[in-house]
């Protein structure tokens, strides 16, 4: 993703961090988040050297919930990039998505309801490859549509005033939480795998890993990375965005319709929001809360990374992921078992990713 | 803004403070401990939000984690069911609490202030949610069903029978505070902070310390949010890691907008006119399916911010200041350049 057209060089932050003008090179704040780092690195190296096999479960695990973070956070980054817009009801937008999918599946493909209680996915009821593609295509393309609704009735003529924006959307944010909450109720839930699919696939040095997160969400992110990449550098499209990102009255005095490459922007953005509902609510669950959950996921994705940065998305997302599944399982000194304390691993890699550089890695200036 | 409504706010403090002083011989004890005493705090919460967006241009939504980790610290510091009950003395607790969630809230300025803007809201959007994750998650700290019967300092007696003497402390508190940030304002350090709100390269220019300057703000409003937070658990007398959720945190920013996000005395507008609806939004709202209805509290709430997100940046002072330029009775100045995105421009908006 190096050629992402965000990436920009070290010193830009400057810019932001008055007092000290930043030198490239090593600053004792480098040196110390590199010894930390280091420290880190050793730490897990240890942890492994115990035991290969959980290690690589676990990292496994990092990089999926990594390859789900990036193909939400990529839509909320996309949508900033070009608009500054900060939408904050991405997270519902994710939630939405993955109810609508699973009211689908089960109003449509619901055979046979058997116990109606499943643990493994496919109690009772027999599920087909259409049973899952099909919810997922349709919701995926209601949240689109959605997300443009958004943008042309209540952000379009409030363009330019960022803070009402964010506003806006966390007003629609409340209100949709309200409402998902009444039509979805407060129990968690999950959408079906289609019942032919493998429950695990075996990996070299006899590690098993689950099919859907570590073949179909890691290939779902693979591909949209990939794609939107290419969008971004290859085609037309990309070409206004970047220049829209740079200087939005000049793309417009050149005779290009902004507004219909923000409402296709907000399209696409909203569009990886409800798959990534899909998604997330087929690999994780679906409740309420979830919402809120991914809307943090997309902001630490996003400050880590850098706001409208697509190589910032993945790299905040693989550090987020990773982080987070190693703090759950190797927190652990001794007896002490910190794992409840997780939170405060996140909490740390916001600090020090800010402390260094305040617009995250990639992050420029406006 | 500050200039014309400096005079004549002394006294219009003094008539609202005698009324809100003479509230519970007229109210019933439900009236004033769940609409009043709640108004009071809640906009001890929403006033430091609002201070810093109306001097520093800094809309934080770190405020409501802020006063969760002063009402965190003060529960598990007293006697209490559930967290660690270390048995110390109310009031002793009440200094360490607010202590401890300023230090914090010193910390967290000093990552978020470099930040501005848009940027600045998020960072301080993630702190927030980062502190509910960690009191959930954290259940050694927070209980299994939060922190219950908190111990009282006496003075406020029990408010459970009686909520007049919590009322008034928070009366007497939330005058403080309210003066307290006035004052603030119209210091050199408020002051500065108004010219590097608006100006940060020119007061760069001329020698101030421009982030250090944003720190101490934030570190000033973050005083202000952990009194209400300890405020908070002497009104509900328990703490829930729930009640410091992200519901809550956009609670605390809608009361601030619908204050108005420029005027300090919003905060308690913006808290009455929440508290109000809370209570009694749920009596009038017809039922229509599962979209509205007594339960559907948060989409009512959420349709207020919107509408008034849309029509006026100035929230309800706002609509009233609009209101009186309108009937131009008096020539006003436009409100202060603040956060709110211009309100020239706002204003010719909300016309749509």
């Amino acid at each position: 993703m190096s050629g992402s057209p965000h990436t920009a060089p070290a010193t830009s932050a400057a810019a932001e961090t008055p007092g000290t003008p930043r030198r490239p090179g090593w600053s004792k704040r480098r040196i110390a988040l590199a010894l930390v780092g280091a420290t880190i690195a050793v730490w897990l190296l240890v942890k492994a050297s115990e035991d290969w096999r959980t290690f690589a479960v676990v990292t496994l695990n990092g990089i999926t919930l990594a390859a789900l973070f990036f193909v939400v956070a990529s839509g909320f980054t996309l949508i900033f990039g070009l608009m500054r817009v900060v939408n904050m009801a991405h997270g519902s937008l994710y939630l939405l998505g993955g109810y609508l999918a699973l009211e689908m599946q089960d109003a449509w493909f619901k055979e046979d309801t058997g116990l109606g209680i499943s643990l493994s996915g496919t109690g009772g009821a027999d599920y087909d490859l259409v049973s899952w593609i099909v919810p997922l295509l349709i919701s995926t393309g209601i949240i689109a549509v959605l997300g443009v609704l958004i943008q042309q009735v209540f952000l379009r003529w409030n363009q330019g005033q960022d803070l009402r924006q964010a506003l806006i959307t966390i007003a629609l944010s409340v209100i949709f939480a309200d409402q998902m909450l009444a039509a979805f109720g407060g129990i968690s839930k999950d959408i079906k795998t289609p019942t032919d699919w493998p429950e695990s696939i075996a990996l070299p040095g006899d590690v098993r890993f689950g099919f859907f997160r570590g073949v179909i969400v890691l290939g779902a992110a693979l591909l949209i990375g990939l794609g939107l990449w290419w969008l971004i550098t290859r085609t037309r499209f990309g070409k206004i965005v970047r220049a829209g990102v740079d200087d939005r009255d000049m793309v417009s005095a050149l005779g290009i319709n902004v507004q219909l490459v923000f409402a296709a922007a907000f399209l696409l953005g909203a569009l990886l929001a409800g798959l990534g509902g899909v998604l997330g609510g087929t690999m994780i669950s679906l409740a309420p809360g979830e919402d809120t959950a991914f809307l943090l996921n997309s902001l630490i994705v996003v400050i880590i990374g850098g706001m409208g940065s697509l190589a910032g998305a993945a790299i905040g997302a693989l550090a987020l992921g990773l982080v987070d599944a190693y703090a759950d399982v190797y927190l652990v000194f001794g007896d002490t078992d910190l794992t409840n304390y997780s939170i405060l691993v996140t909490f740390a890699l916001l600090v020090a990713v800010l402390a260094v550089r305040p617009l995250g890695l990639f992050g420029r200036p406006a | 803004m500050t200039a014309s409504a400096g005079r004549t706010t002394w006294p219009v403090l003094a008539v609202v403070a005698g009324l809100a002083a003479l509230a519970p011989l007229v109210f019933t004890d439900f009236f004033v401990s769940v609409i009043l005493t709640k108004s009071l705090w809640l906009g001890v919460a929403a006033a430091s939000l609002i201070f810093l967006s109306a001097n520093g241009g800094m809309v934080s939504l770190a405020q409501v984690g802020i006063y969760g980790i002063a009402g965190m610290s003060f529960a598990n510091l007293v006697a209490a069911d559930g967290g660690s009950a270390a048995e110390w003395a109310p009031w002793l607790a009440t200094l360490a609490a607010i202590l401890i969630a300023t230090a914090v809230g010193l910390a967290f300025g000093a990552i978020a202030a470099r930040s501005v803007g848009i940027y600045f809201l998020m960072i301080t959007l993630a702190f927030s949610v980062l502190v509910y994750y960690f009191f959930s998650q954290v259940t050694e700290l927070s209980g299994f069903g939060g922190v219950n019967n908190v111990d009282l300092p006496a003075l406020v007696g029990e408010p459970g029978q009686d909520p007049t003497r919590l009322y008034y402390v928070t009366l007497v508190v939330a005058i403080l505070v309210f003066i307290g940030l006035r004052y603030a304002s119209r210091t050199a350090f408020g002051l500065a902070l108004q010219g590097l709100r608006d100006e940060p390269n020119r007061m760069r220019a001329l020698g101030f310390n421009v982030t250090r300057h944003r720190i101490l703000a934030f570190g000033l409003a973050a005083f202000v949010a952990a009194i209400a937070g300890v405020l908070s658990v002497w009104y509900n007398g328990r703490i829930t890691p729930g009640s410091i959720n992200l519901a809550q945190t956009i609670d605390v920013l809608i009361i601030a907008v619908i204050g108005g996000l420029y005027r300090l005395e919003g905060a308690w507008v913006g808290a009455l006119t929440y508290a109000l609806l809370d209570n009694y939004s749920r009596e009038w709202t017809p039922t229509v399916g599962d979209v509205l209805g007594p339960e559907r509290f948060n989409t009512i709430l959420g349709v207020v911010f919107l509408v008034i997100v849309l029509l006026s940046p100035g929230g309800l002072v706002g609509l009233w200041e609009q209101g009186r330029e309108f009937l131009g009775r008096r020539r006003r100045g436009p409100p202060g350049a603040v956060a709110t995105p211009s309100p020239a421009g706002a204003a010719g908006d909300g016309t749509n």
